[in-house]
């Protein structure tokens, strides 16, 4: 909206009429169901299901497995996209092009072919360990596949672009005249990094992490399929107990411990961001 | 430490070598290229700085002077030419090893470091002691009047201050050059003369040798020791502030400079001896007018066609019957009063007009009244127009 726009009820009213559409849309066809399912959690006043899920030391598990998971693949993202984000920031303008098209590619591929795609890289007699075995690196197949390791691949492949693109950005707006100035003052490019770069891009990485973890802990497709079963997480956890259980109530206690620990979580950071922001 | 010391070296012998009245400059470029695509945004810059002095690159946005800054820092490598700093060929060097300070137009403080670490950065990437810093640190503070504001970080600082601290950033590794880069632009009226005042004494106390690049020609006038005028990727003209005011050496220097008069014509009769040659020009109006040359300057020759320049502070009133070598007749269009001088603006008979700087404390013109002026020779100076 242009920042002109007129005051008085014109001004308020035409941003209202635009938006009362989907306003109406997101409330009857998410908020209504979210509502809805939540309130299950708690039916009869009784505060049970949560109780299973904070006590069993089953759920719990589960729980810890989930969070410790998705941080997992928060750091590793982390590590993997700032290389990333720093060469489109600071490459030429085509190679900024060829890096764009190398993300973007796969981030349009549908979550379940990039799944299934690395179910054929991962597996026993996948391309990864053929080469690995055809090398001579390794003497029996590795375990890649229907575990951890193989969850952690697949989602941070998928969550890769969620971190590059909010890094990249913040690298973005990084005044080229503090770098310039650093190296005039005598810094080498490693202490230019260290001491001005990484510390005034720091929030900005925080902020994508604390993005890929929310998004990482109810994921669902990619722990299912890669995991095989013997990855358990809160999502994988709560289609159980719709699908096969049919326990309503427990599954919305469920989602809303998910709910919860996402925004306790985005919440903290975002405080922490904001100290750690304090010169903008 | 080691490279600094003899950077140092280098720069006293330099220094002593220019009071010995041997020309060796403290910061030599030489036939400095460097194109962006089809354009040349230096077209051979040969320039030399001596030890110890201030000098302005003046020249209107585009005519190359912060490339040529960039260059000289390090952050722009030139197409073609060399750059010599205290003796040492520089041009291959990193930014980091040329050790110049810069004040960089918007400051580029570090945002998430105090003015204290701001100020200890140059010298912590020196490797220098805890103990050396904070002293280092501490002195160059009260230099620039800012003790007591080591804690704070620049976004709380007002932007005097932060150019101080900048300033104090930039000079407190005994840099070998400081550069400064339009630092004054984003200051208001009144700070900035103050600055410029502060920044010109502390310059001369440390002795620092300083490029200071602008666009505005008063800001140039007031800190200069010598300006370089810089015009389409070129130096047009290098002296003290009164030669490029008096002696301008190009119709361009004559406009940026200073107010001018200009008047058009060709070169008639030239003679005199070799060092003050005077020309005679007839005017397109028909009237002919009289000019000293610029010693050694052999660019004109008869038939040329000429800028003849006159500054507005040199044409007196003349009365009817009195003699002068040059002479307008006009009347008053306007007179503005600026507190020491008035500005009038003279419609001249001939077509075209005169602009006049006159002190308060003489004769006043009204508007509409007729004068005549008169000047000499030795007022005027005369370029090529082309």
């Amino acid at each position: 909206m242009s920042g002109r726009a007129p005051r008085g009820w014109r001004g308020e009213a035409a941003p209202l009429a635009l938006g009362a559409l989907p306003i109406a849309f997101l409330g009857v066809f998410f908020l209504l169901p979210v509502a809805s399912l939540l309130l299950t959690s708690v039916e009869g006043g009784s505060l049970a299901p949560f109780e299973r899920a904070l006590t069993d030391g089953l759920y719990v598990g589960v729980l810890i497995d989930t969070v410790r998971l998705a941080l997992v693949v928060a750091a590793i993202c982390l590590l993997l996209a700032y290389p990333v984000a720093y060469f489109l920031a600071t490459a030429s303008r085509v190679w900024t092009a060829v890096g764009f098209a190398c993300l973007l590619l796969p981030f349009l591929t549908s979550i379940l072919v990039r799944t299934y795609a690395w179910m054929i890289l991962l597996g026993r007699n996948g391309i990864v360990n053929r080469a690995l075995l055809d090398w001579g690196i390794v003497a029996e197949p590795l375990a890649l596949l229907h575990n951890e390791t193989g969850v952690v691949v697949g989602m941070v492949h998928v969550l890769l672009p969620y971190m590059v693109f909010p890094l990249y950005a913040v690298l973005l707006r990084v005044d080229r005249d503090l770098v310039a100035a650093a190296a005039g003052l005598g810094a080498s490019p490693w202490r230019i990094f260290t001491r001005i770069y990484f510390p005034l891009t720091l929030p900005g990485a925080f902020a994508g992490a604390v993005l890929v973890f929310v998004i990482a802990i109810g994921f669902f497709i990619t722990p299912a399929l890669l995991g095989g079963g013997r990855v358990m997480t809160i999502g994988l956890l709560i289609e159980q107990q719709v699908r096969q259980f049919l326990d309503w109530p427990f599954a919305a206690a469920l989602s809303a411990l998910l709910l919860a620990a996402a925004l306790l979580i985005q919440g903290t950071f975002q405080r922490v961001l904001r100290g750690e922001a304090r010169w903008h | 430490m080691g490279d600094r010391e003899i950077a140092r070296g280098d720069a006293d012998s330099a220094a002593s070598a220019a009071r010995a009245g041997e020309a060796a400059p403290l910061l030599a470029t030489a036939g400095i290229e460097r194109r962006f695509g089809a354009t040349a945004a230096l077209a051979g810059v040969d320039l030399a700085v001596k030890a110890g002095e201030l000098l302005t690159l003046l020249g209107p946005s585009g005519s190359g002077k912060t490339t040529l800054l960039k260059v000289i820092a390090g952050f722009e490598p030139p197409d073609r030419g060399s750059v010599t700093l205290a003796g040492r060929d520089v041009t291959a060097l990193s930014p980091a090893k040329r050790n110049i300070g810069m004040v960089f137009q918007h400051y580029a403080l570090f945002p998430h470091m105090t003015a204290e670490a701001n100020i200890a950065f140059p010298l912590a990437m020196r490797g220098l002691a805890r103990e050396t810093i904070r002293a280092k640190v501490a002195s160059a503070l009260t230099l620039v009047g800012l003790a007591g504001y080591e804690q704070r970080l620049p976004r709380q600082l007002s932007g005097g201050q932060q150019q101080r601290v900048a300033l104090a950033r930039a000079i407190v590794f005994d840099p070998t050059l400081l550069l400064l880069d339009e630092p004054f632009g984003a200051l208001d009226r009144k700070l900035r003369a103050e600055m410029q005042v502060e920044i010109k004494g502390l310059q001369r106390r440390l002795g620092i040798t300083t490029l200071f690049v602008t666009h505005d020609q008063e800001e140039a006038l007031v800190l200069s020791d010598r300006i370089a005028v810089m015009n389409a990727g070129r130096i047009a003209q290098i002296g003290t502030p009164e030669d490029l005011y008096r002696r301008p050496a190009t119709r361009f220097v004559a406009e940026f400079v200073g107010e001018a008069n200009l008047f058009r014509g060709r070169a008639g009769v030239i003679s005199g001896a070799a060092h003050a040659r005077t020309v005679e020009v007839k005017l397109e109006s028909g009237a002919s007018m009289r000019a000293v040359l610029a010693p050694g300057d052999r660019a004109i020759h008869y038939g040329a066609d000429l800028a003849l320049v006159v500054r507005p502070d040199r044409p007196r009133i003349v009365a009817a019957g009195e003699a002068a070598e040059n002479r307008v007749a006009g009347s008053v269009s306007e007179a503005v009063y600026l507190g020491e001088t008035i500005r009038y603006r003279v419609a001249l008979e001939g077509g075209g007009e005169i602009m006049l700087r006159h002190s308060a404390e003489g004769v006043r013109l009204a508007p509409g009244a007729r004068v005549e002026l008169g000047w000499p020779a030795a007022d005027m100076t005369a370029v090529l127009w082309g």
